[in-house]
């Protein structure tokens, strides 16, 4: 089972690096179930949300998706990342944590599904300069194409594309600091 | 932002793709050798007997010790860029710069009268040593923290180290073929406490340079 996960995931990776969007979604999607599962098992107190900590392992998976090598397997891989993020929340909670890195015994974790979806919607938004955050949020949020956006706010898809990864980024780098 | 609108975003992001670890490493190489390079070239330049001293094993030893440091840090700091990568393996390789320089100080020790020993050991450049390795390990170690930086350390204070070991012995690569010291008594004393000092500031600024 974990190695038809592990095949499956490597190919939606592999496919989504060559550019399919579809595949990418699907990947993050699954990606977030497990990340999900793994958060929760670990945070057995209050302090650190799971589910922030699964947003910022997914931001990390995609500002650093070019550390994957495409032989190599993707759990261990997505497993690393996670452990790091969490260990990284924990810290900036003030809290010690010890997380044995054998501990992939979640690579047989079942995915879990978002609970709270009553997330401050302005809050990873907030610290974006003004493009950044209407390209951001008219691609997330209200799911608009990277065409529409540019013809919504007369930019050219190119500077859209470079809004929406800087504010990425940006919300990726707020993650650490919070 | 609930969780599958940051996944559109991403998704929407997809074509945009960053250089491949494999030529950073390419462009981050060839830039540290340059730089190192330049560095030695205009302020030491190599000892006039350099070509000469090839057939002496002392002097050709200093090359061999040190650029197996590199070679063996290279090997490992590659891994440790990439989260989930085995990296215990390529750090028993580490050690074979150091045991190498144990095993020929031991040589030294038999070949050399002991009442010679202090002299080889404090040599007539030590000051220099001190100075230069550093000094040209310095542009290298930022071309590697750059690396760092763009990888994903998930042990950014060892890889920052072992970034360290590689500017280092590169750096003491370069400067082996300056120093008049070849001694391995003055290679374990000198060169190792200056490319220490490299793998000291690596391990410091990593963690501040390569966050991710």
């Amino acid at each position: 089972m974990s190695g038809k996960n592990e095949r499956e995931l490597a190919d939606l990776l592999r496919a989504a690096l060559a550019g399919d969007e579809r595949c990418y979604s699907a990947f993050l999607d699954r990606v977030a179930g497990l990340v999900r599962a793994y958060a929760r098992g670990k945070i057995t107190h209050g302090g650190v949300d799971a589910e922030d900590v699964v947003q910022e392992v997914l931001l990390a998976i995609h500002l650093k998706r070019h550390t994957w090598l495409p032989e190599a397997p993707v759990l261990p891989w997505v497993y690393a990342i996670a452990r790091f993020k969490l260990i990284d929340a924990f810290r900036r909670r003030g809290r010690r944590v010890e997380i044995d890195v054998d501990d992939i015994a979640e690579t047989f974790a079942q995915p879990e599904v978002e609970t709270v979806s009553a997330r401050d919607i302005t809050r990873a938004l907030d610290g974006l300069a003004p493009t950044q955050r209407s390209v951001v949020a008219a691609i997330s949020v209200d799911g608009r194409s990277v065409e529409e956006t540019a013809r919504t706010y007369a930019m050219t898809e190119a500077a859209v594309r470079v809004a929406l990864h800087r504010g990425l980024a940006a919300i990726a780098r707020r993650f650490g600091r919070e | 932002m609930d969780t599958q609108d940051l996944i559109r975003a991403m998704a929407a992001d997809t074509r945009r793709r960053a250089l491949p670890l494999g030529t950073a490493w390419r462009v981050a190489m060839a830039l540290a050798l340059v730089l190192a390079g330049a560095v030695f070239a205009l302020a030491l330049g190599p000892r006039p007997d350099a070509l000469a001293s090839l057939e002496t094993a002392r002097f050709v030893f200093k090359f061999v010790v040190t650029l197996a440091l590199a070679a063996s840090a290279f090997v490992l700091l590659r891994r440790l860029v990439r989260p989930g990568e085995e990296a215990r393996t390529p750090l028993v390789w580490l050690l074979a710069g150091p045991l190498l320089l144990i095993a020929a100080v031991g040589l030294e020790l038999l070949a050399v009268p002991s009442a010679d020993w202090a002299a080889r050991l404090v040599g007539v450049n030590a000051r220099v040593c001190l100075t230069f390795i550093p000094l040209i390990g310095a542009a290298p170690l930022v071309v590697f923290l750059a690396v760092l930086r763009h990888g994903a350390p998930a042990r950014p204070a060892l890889a920052g180290a072992v970034a360290g070991l590689l500017a280092g012995g590169l750096a003491g690569a370069f400067y082996a073929a300056h120093c008049p010291d070849d001694s391995p008594l003055f290679v374990a004393s000198w060169y190792s406490l200056a490319i220490a000092g490299l793998a000291v500031a690596g391990a410091i600024l990593a963690p501040r340079v390569a966050r991710w």
